[in-house]
Order: C-alpha cells, then structure tokens, then sequence
C-alpha cells in the first residue's frame, strides 16, 4: 500500500487554507469530472483521486489525522495509533460526495486510514450507476453475420447479440449492465466499443469492400473471362478487351452488410493489376518488337 | 412520441432533490423539451441521463446553466469529432499494406 500524498494530487501546500483546498479541488475537478470527459479511464483515475483528496483535506478532523500519521504511516505503533483512530473514526466522517464512484474504488491507502470507504453521499439523491465500459476484439469475419457473444463483465456473463455490419470503433450501450445505483437508483450501462482486426485481402470502407485482381496481358488486352474472390465466395467475371490496369469494377451487393439494415449490402469493387509477361523468349520478342513497329508507324 | 416513455417532471424533483424550476431552465436552453399532458409536465425517458448528467455539474461542479449549456454543446461536438475521426481511421486502413 502507497502513501498517497493528498496535497500533491491537489496541488497545494500543506499549509493551505480550507479555501484554497475548496478551490484546488473544484478546478481539478471541473477538468477531470467524468461527465466532462465521457470514456476517458485516465480522467476517471484522476478525478477519483482528487475526490480522494477532498474527502480527507476537506474534512479538518481527517486532516488533522492524515497531517499526524500519513507522512510515517509505514511505522508500526503509529500504523497502531492510526488503527485506533479508525476506530473512532468509522461513520463520522463527512465529506463532499461524488455520485459517480462505487464503494470500491477508494484507495487501500484511504480505507487503512479512515475505514471503510469513508463516504458519505449527499442527500439521498438517486443516481443512475456508473456505466461500464469495455471493448471487444472481433475479426472482420465474425462480423459478416449477425451472432450472439457472451461477454464476461465483472464476473457476470451477459448474452450479447452482434448485429452483421458493426463497424472498428463503433459502440453499442447496453442499458441496466453497468455499475449499482447511488442511493437505489438504476444501473448504469454498459458500453462496449469495438475493435475489429481485418485478416482478410479484403480492405473495408464502411460497407464496401475493395480488392484487387491480377490480370495478364493478354487478357486485359483481348477481354476474356476470370475468377475472382468475394468476402463469401468466388465468381467469374467478364474483363472487357483493351482494359487499362488499374481499371475499377464494381460487384453490385458483394460488399459487406450494412449496419442494422437486414438483407442491404455495399459493394465489392475489384481493381485490376495487369501483369506484364516476363523471361521472354526470342520468338515474343520478335513479335513485341512487331507489335511495336505496327504501333509507331 | 409514445405516452408511456413520457416521465412526470414532478417526481423526478424530488427523486433528484431539485426545483422544478431547473426543469423550465433546461427546457428555455433547449436542452429538454417539457410535453403538457393534461395540465401535468412530462419529459420523455431518452433525456433523463441528460438531467442526471446536468444535475451532477450542478451540484459537483457549481456550474450555471449558461456553463451547461456550453459543455454539453462541445461535448456533442467532441463526439461527432469522434465519429468522424473514427471513419477516416477506417478509411486510411485502405491506403495501408
């Protein structure tokens, strides 16, 4: 268990005002305060530190404890002393509330030195539980299909059904999945974020998807049938004569599904890579050199 | 907009120990539309995580409506910002091997 220094979370110095600790406090957390700062965990971390702080530095009883045994707290008969003061202590303590915080979440080092989580909430105000977040890695294959998941938050297993479609970075709330309420309020909500990985040749834009095809000379010169993949399968395709490498054509409903909407798909747009012949005899050669010839006359 | 979603402001003033006044404050900065049903006031369901969330400003960070107003604008602003960002992250995957 870490000393925890109080005045340095809060910026100030020891021998600072009741009124200088009100005003550290109400900046820091006018800048770290969850509601300010939506899925930031490291704002989060912050602002329950400085929370922290406030409860003891605001309160002149524990401030007056933390000021005694916090600095030496690792010696044995003061950590004795400290035991006794918990004792006294434990339920009287009051401070400023935050309605964001489960009762967890305080430090070892404030529950060794106050007991408890040394809250006190104001009022009996009811507050919505604090939402949960967490991300869940998928390959872009488990999202072509809609499918059920179950996830595992806090030692629960919640059932989650995957709509097809769902795109990297995108989130979804699961409401009444997320931390208790304050004073019997409701719960919060759970907020999974996911994070797809693309192993496929496949590169995804939204519901479309892009791939290219080789295509030899002769092919693209004269037209001629291929087969190409799809994200499913494979079809053939017509490759017109005198086609350009580079060219971009477009396979109407192979992309991938869109979000939400049941049976719609993007598109698949194929580019063509034409690959020139290499190691050519002298027999293509002369030719080429014909073709060549006909060419600049 | 159904009926049953509608929530009764009155009960919310004590559930979350505020004036009904702060109800008629969101309401003039637009921030929650109040429906009269019957001669009672209602909001619906969707914005009382917007109320909870105006009510914790108040009363953790002493911030005035006008502030409110303000933060939940830039906060609406960051998320579409988020979004957006997100989207050209995807799209720049297509450009990289």
């Amino acid at each position: 268990m870490a000393f925890i220094d109080y005045y340095k979370i809060l910026g100030i110095e020891k021998k600072s005002t009741q009124e200088d600790i009100k005003k550290a406090y109400r900046k820091l957390a006018r800048k770290y305060h969850p509601d300010i700062n939506p899925n930031d965990k490291e704002a989060e971390k912050k602002f329950k530190e400085i929370n922290e702080a406030n409860e003891v530095l605001s309160n002149t009883e524990n401030r007056k404890k933390y000021d005694k045994y916090g600095k030496d707290w690792k010696h044995a008969d003061e950590l004795d002393k400290a035991q006794q003061q918990r004792q006294h202590s434990r339920g009287g303590y009051q401070g400023q509330s935050s309605s964001q915080f489960s009762e967890s979440e305080y430090s070892d080092f404030f529950g060794s030195m106050f007991g408890g989580d040394g809250r006190s909430r104001g009022g009996n105000v009811k507050f919505k539980g604090q939402d949960y977040n967490a991300e869940l890695h998928l390959d872009l294959k488990d999202v072509y299909e809609t499918h059920k998941r179950t996830l595992t938050v806090n030692g629960k297993n919640i059932r989650l059904t995957i709509p097809a479609g769902v795109n990297n970075g995108q989130t979804i709330r699961i409401k009444g999945h997320g931390g208790d309420g304050v004073n019997g309020g409701p719960k919060g909500d759970l907020i999974v974020s996911f994070s797809i990985t693309n192993h496929t040749k496949f590169k995804r834009d939204k519901d479309n998807l892009h791939s290219t095809a080789d295509i030899d000379l002769y092919t693209a010169l004269l037209g001629g049938e291929i087969t190409v993949d799809t994200f499913t399968g494979k079809v053939k395709l017509k490759v017109k004569p005198e086609t350009q490498s580079g060219t971009k054509v477009k396979l109407k409903g192979k992309g991938f599904p869109a979000y939400k909407k049941e049976g719609e798909f993007g598109d698949l747009y194929i580019t063509y890579n034409v690959e020139l012949p290499t190691n050519l005899s002298e027999k293509e050669k002369e030719l080429f050199n014909e073709l060549a010839k006909l060419r600049s006359k | 907009m159904s009926k049953e979603k509608l929530i009764l402001i009155n009960p919310l003033c004590a559930h979350y120990e505020v004036e009904m006044s702060l109800f008629f404050e969101l309401h003039e900065f637009g921030i929650i539309e109040i429906l009269t049903v019957e001669n009672s006031y209602f909001i619906h369901e969707d914005k009382i995580s917007v109320v909870e969330k105006v009510v914790r400003m108040q009363k953790d960070l002493h911030i005035n409506m006008e502030g409110v107003d303000t933060v939940l604008n830039l906060l609406d602003k960051i998320n579409e910002l988020q979004t957006e960002l997100n989207n050209v992250k995807n799209r720049l995957r297509l450009y990289e091997e």
